[in-house]
């Protein structure tokens, strides 16, 4: 139990795949200008994420080894493309601001890492816890990161206004390189916290 | 012991019983030290330093607290404090070495408040210390670590986080009359708004460039008085401070190129002189191309490093979208300085050059 506990929640902080294993920061730092963008884009990562999980380590011993990666990069191909069709049908606005971030899932590292590292060799329901906490991990990471840029760069959460008129937002943190001064905080943060559990560890 | 000695040692031909005993000899005399270089010192330390680059900003400071009054004050008293504040806390938070009294600190928020517009208000002041001493210093690992001016960090922070707050420049009036809060754009930005409009200098040109060589004119704090400016340059350079390299070729390669263009197109460029004295360039290049840490540390990199900063700002000036490109030209320019200071590296006196592969 404890194992299947472990699996579950080592992706949330301490195998965070943005803050620890800094892997997938391209849509991050890209669509992390405001809080929905952040839910947005983690949610539909997750998805894609637990599905190519599942699916991958179903099918793991008739992949020949030569070619997993175009076989991986099928299978998550083709759960981006249904994420990107429901979100066009039904979320219109969320779908027209995430934009090409969206097809670009399938390149995702940390999707293509999992099913490399963890799903093309774990049992399926361990692949499915895996999906589950990794995806949450860095969907909670990007509500972090957004969140601090929304309400540093724009004033506002999740579109709410927090400030009076007399707040004036700092444009930068909306733009690049907020996105990499955010991201370099949380990530010394998150060090910080994780050097201090392995100290009490010891 | 002296058996073994005499194996290891490579010396193959000193007779045994002379080398003993110039070796106790030199025991009976003296015990062996050994320590690291430098051997030599002087009485020059980081304190002196600083404290001298105070001096060198008063005059700017001063000129910029006649012509803006109490709200150059305030701004350089506000940004100073912070910068104080924040590089305490930086060290604390991150556990670096370093005092707050070396005067760095001081210096950096000098400097950045002479970045700063007389109309800044007060949180914009405290944000830029803050970004200076935690983004541009503590993050690096304190003083001596950074890779970029940390006073042009926070004012390029700044000047993209708010862009309207930074370019409101009070008009330049004198503290014996009330100073009032009318805007006046800089001359900069008058040539900049007229060159991308109708491709023109003429109300450039008819700002006098006496005016702008004393400071009576829209500006930063700091950067209104070439005249000042330069009493500052000249005092760091006879204290051996800095020198003349970085100054004179950064200042001389913008007057060069803006000369050709001028000389090209008198109609669509400015003179060159406007282009020394109507911007930030005597303080980027006096006070802020010169800094120790961030600039190369050999003569050929200081004329490299010097070229580079004048082509970026020249650039940016006739052909970028910003009216001035001194901070983002000498940022530029530290972000090369490790690259410049490797290929200038000098060869010791008698080395043998390294065979490739070797």
């Amino acid at each position: 139990m404890t194992k299947y506990w472990s699996e579950l929640t080592k992706g949330i902080v301490r195998e965070n795949p943005l803050l620890v294993l800094l892997l997938g920061l391209c849509p991050s730092l890209a669509v992390t200008t405001s809080v929905q963008n952040g839910i947005g884009m983690g949610l539909a990562a997750t998805f894609v994420l637990v599905c190519s999980n599942v699916v991958i380590s179903m099918i793991r011993n008739i992949i020949p080894p030569k070619v997993r990666i175009p076989a991986f990069i099928v299978v998550i191909a083709s759960f981006v493309t249904i994420v990107d069709l429901v979100l066009h049908a039904y979320m219109y606005d969320l779908w027209k601001s995430l934009g090409l971030f969206i097809p670009l899932i399938v390149v995702n590292c940390i999707i293509l890492g999992r099913a490399e590292a963890f799903a093309s060799r774990n049992s399926v329901f361990l692949s499915f816890l895996d999906g589950i906490g990794m995806g949450l991990g860095f969907t909670f990471a990007l509500i972090l990161l957004s969140s601090i840029r929304e309400i540093l760069g724009n004033g506002s959460f999740a579109g709410i206004k927090l400030f009076g008129e007399s707040f004036e937002p700092a444009v930068l943190m909306i733009l690049p390189p907020g996105a990499f001064i955010t991201l370099g905080f949380i990530v010394a943060g998150v060090n910080k916290l994780n050097s201090r559990k392995k100290k009490e560890g010891e | 012991m002296p058996e073994e000695k005499k194996q290891v040692s490579t010396k193959p031909a000193a007779a045994p019983e002379k080398t003993q005993e110039t070796e106790e000899k030199a025991i009976a005399l003296k015990p062996l030290r050994f320590s690291a270089a430098p051997h030599l010192r002087d009485a020059d330390n980081v304190p002196k330093i600083m404290w001298d680059v105070v001096i060198a900003t008063l005059p700017a400071v001063l000129a910029g607290v006649y012509f803006f009054g109490f709200y150059a004050v305030k701004v350089l008293l506000i940004t100073t404090i912070s910068a104080l504040f924040f590089d305490w806390a930086g060290m604390k938070l991150l556990g670096n070495r370093g005092s707050l009294f070396d005067g760095s600190a001081v210096v950096t928020g000098v400097l950045l408040a002479m970045n700063l517009p007389s109309s800044a208000p007060w949180w914009l002041c405290v944000v830029g210390g803050a970004i200076a001493m935690i983004l541009g210093k503590q993050c690096y690992g304190g003083l001596g670590n950074n890779l970029f001016n940390p006073a042009l960090v926070s004012r390029v922070a700044l000047l993209i986080a708010w862009p309207s707050a930074m370019t409101t420049f009070y008009k330049a009036g004198n503290i014996f009359s009330q100073v009032t809060a009318v805007s006046e754009p800089t001359p900069m930005g008058v040539m900049k708004v007229e060159m991308m409009s109708n491709g023109t200098v003429i109300a450039a040109k008819g700002i006098s460039i006496w005016d702008m060589f004393v400071g009576n004119i829209g500006g930063s704090l700091g950067e209104v008085s070439g005249l000042a400016l330069v009493i500052g340059g000249v005092y760091l350079l006879l204290r051996k401070r800095i020198t003349w390299h970085i100054p004179v070729i950064y200042v001389g390669t913008v007057f060069l190129m803006t000369g050709i263009f001028y000389l090209i197109n008198p109609d669509k460029y400015i003179n060159p002189v406007f282009h020394v004295v109507g911007g930030g360039l005597l303080l980027g290049a006096i006070f802020m191309a010169t800094d120790m840490v961030t600039t190369p540390v050999t003569k050929s990199g200081m004329i490299i490093f010097g070229i580079g900063c004048g082509v970026i700002a020249v650039i940016i000036r006739l052909f970028g979208s910003y009216p001035e490109g001194v901070s983002f030209s000498i940022l530029f320019m530290n972000a090369l300085t490790p690259l410049i200071d490797k290929v200038t590296i000098p060869k010791p006196f008698g080395a043998i050059k390294e065979v490739a592969n070797g």
